[in-house]
């Protein structure tokens, strides 16, 4: 095994980690705000596929990039829709938002099967420069990648140091003391939610357009249900998201380099390891006595009239 | 008879928005509807199609329910179905040369053995209170096709396809009826439905599971058992989905095709939700769905559209049920 290889995997586990951190994000607020969000994996085929579409299309990754995240933050406004103006089940909406956006994404990339794009540009890093080609060109990545560990910072200020973080886990801990206090834990929900739907439109858009730079239906494969479990993974805090991503890809480049390495293990028996470490971390964890899940996550908020 | 138009008129409406999505991308949508009620109402082969696409889903949606009614959410029939079609298929090609009457039983035994430890874990977890339920069976979701193509592609595929098993010997075929593509699996969907209403009517069991679904501390607190019925009744779930990945395997496919499942074991947590976990609910509710499912496939050759879109339909008509549009609904019950 030559050190390009293991520098290879890095580079490979950094992109795939990129998307999977900023879907986390978007779901951080979702479930801040008190609404669990099990549609991730829809709201990210939708984004994927109109960003994918736009770039093809336009030619402009940029536009791209702006369409998937609209895409994601619409899609999020028709859960809230369902599960804040019309009080539905939060699991049953999101599992039915999952459906939708499986048929809507096979929908819009149905003539974009195999398409070719120029994806998001890649920005070398000033001091790397000086290295071979061979080794810089695997650390060239793109502004979403560079943005991320930022965007994490960001939501994190965002949430435990702006009045609009403190409303939003206001509501998401007990929607009625909230309100009681003057806030409004609708129009609240629905921001959390829009906020959420952008940063899982950023996500699918990094996969979709910089990353794999192709469309194929249900690209995602299981994305959005690991977001799901590493929100949990990081218990709300988006700083400790960075640590879930990095572990989550990190397990993924362990399984790409053992299999570089030769050692013979099914690829698929490989696959499971991120999953099943997961769910250790989870057992770890749980053992923990201070749970610091929102209080009122899931739960309907029945308003006052 | 009320609720009978209410759920009318809401299928009406989402069949409007889809219509209005088929007219965008060019499509004719009346021509397309007449197609999908002629395709699976409309002739006694097309009826018995929807038959065999309900099949399954009597069996996923049962196995979200039963565990509901002690409160625990069971959003792993996916996973589970996975894993009682892996097992069962071992026993199918390991004994291929036995006769029916042994074979099939063994499967069947295989399959729910096969769901119900899938579901022991997260069973087990939530019954000493370290991961919540929703979570594991989520994440084991994503496992078990992954464990389903290990064995198919390292061991069991046949010599054209590297992707599924060679075909299953007829002697592990479930029988079919009619001279259609009914099988036996409908009989076993309808008689659980059956025993699930009685159990949780008139035993003893049922009036315990309420309970821990009412209040497990209260339930606790009177003696009953509730850690051992939490993992019980997860595995039972667990055997049911199991049961529906060796019907799928054995009666619909006859082979294991990796990644075989589309999504049938999220559509029995939505059934069951829709249907409030009442038996005559989930048959009501899958039969609806299954119309909309088989008149896709038909959409799917006719219209040329991806067979994902038929999800859009679907959604579409589960949006609106979930929103309850308040013209629809009495005020009383509001």
């Amino acid at each position: 095994m030559t050190l390009l290889s293991v520098l290879g995997v890095l580079s490979s586990a950094i992109f795939s980690g990129t998307s999977l951190l900023y879907t986390t994000l978007g779901e951080i607020i979702d479930q801040r705000s008190g609404i669990v969000n099990l549609g991730l994996e829809g709201v990210m085929l939708v984004s994927a596929s109109s960003g994918f579409a736009v770039t093809a299309i336009t030619d402009n990754p940029y536009l791209g990039v702006l369409v998937s995240i609209l895409a994601g933050a619409l899609m999020n406004m028709i859960l809230g829709f369902l599960v804040i103006s019309r009080r539905a089940n939060q699991l049953a909406s999101g599992l039915a938002l999952m459906f939708f956006g499986f048929g809507l994404s096979a929908w819009i990339g149905r003539s974009y099967v195999g398409a070719k794009i120029n994806g998001l540009p890649r920005i070398s890093l000033p001091g790397l420069s000086n290295l071979p080609v061979l080794y810089s060109s695997l650390f060239n990545f793109d502004l979403l990648i560079y943005l991320v560990i930022p965007a994490a910072i960001l939501v994190w200020w965002l949430l435990f140091h702006t009045r609009w973080g403190l409303g939003l886990r206001a509501v998401g801990e007990n929607a009625d003391t909230a309100y009681a206090s003057g806030r409004n834990p609708l129009r609240i929900r629905y921001q959390a939610l829009f906020v959420g739907g952008l940063l899982v439109g950023l996500g699918a858009a990094h996969l979709s357009i910089a990353y794999t730079m192709n469309w194929t239906e249900y690209m995602t494969a299981g994305r959005g249900f690991i977001a799901v479990a590493l929100v949990i993974f990081s218990k709300w805090n988006p700083l400790r998201a960075i640590v879930g991503a990095l572990l989550f890809s990190g397990a993924v480049a362990f399984q790409l380099l053992l299999q570089s390495s030769g050692i013979q293990i099914s690829p698929f028996l490989l696959d499971t390891i991120p999953y099943i470490l997961t769910i250790l971390v989870l057992i770890a964890w749980g053992g923990t006595p201070k749970h610091s899940a929102p209080a009122s996550l899931g739960r309907v908020y029945q308003g006052t009239e | 008879m009320h609720f009978l138009v209410r759920y009318g008129l809401m299928i009406v409406i989402a069949f409007l928005f889809f219509g209005l999505i088929l007219l965008i991308s060019g499509e004719d949508p009346i021509q397309s509807y007449r197609d999908i009620f002629t395709s699976t109402l409309g002739s006694s082969y097309g009826f018995s199609e929807v038959v065999v696409a309900m099949s399954p889903m009597l069996l996923t949606a049962l196995a979200v329910a039963l565990p509901s009614r002690l409160g625990l959410i069971n959003v792993g029939v996916e996973g589970q179905l996975y894993m009682g079609a892996c097992f069962s298929t071992w026993g199918a090609l390991a004994f291929s040369n036995s006769p029916s009457w042994i074979l099939l039983p063994l499967m069947i035994v295989l399959g729910m053995i096969g769901g119900a430890l899938w579901a022991f874990i997260p069973g087990y977890l939530r019954a000493l209170g370290l991961v919540n339920e929703t979570i594991t069976t989520l994440l084991l979701n994503s496992v078990a096709p992954m464990i389903v193509s290990f064995f198919v592609f390292g061991f069991w595929h046949s010599p054209m396809d590297t992707n599924k098993t060679p075909n299953f010997s007829p002697s592990a075929r479930l029988p079919k009826f009619f001279d259609t593509r009914i099988d036996l699996s409908l009989v076993i969907g309808l008689a659980l439905l059956v025993l699930f209403w009685f159990l949780m009517r008139y035993t003893r069991w049922g009036l315990e599971m309420r309970a821990i679904g009412g209040n497990p501390l209260a339930a606790r607190r009177n003696g009953i058992p509730v850690k051992t019925y939490l993992i019980a009744v997860m595995c039972i779930g667990g055997a049911i989905a199991g049961l529906a990945g060796m019907t799928q395997v054995s009666g619909y496919y006859g082979v294991l095709l990796v990644n075989f499942s589309r999504g049938i074991g999220y559509m029995g947590f939505l059934i069951s939700w829709l249907a409030g976990g009442s038996p005559l609910g989930i048959l009501l509710t899958s039969f609806v769905i299954s119309i909309i499912f088989s008149g896709g496939n038909l959409l799917q050759l006719t219209r040329d559209l991806p067979y994902a879109v038929i999800n859009v339909l679907l959604a579409f008509t589960l949006f609106v049920v979930l929103a309850r549009p308040s013209f629809l609904i009495n005020r009383k019950e509001a």
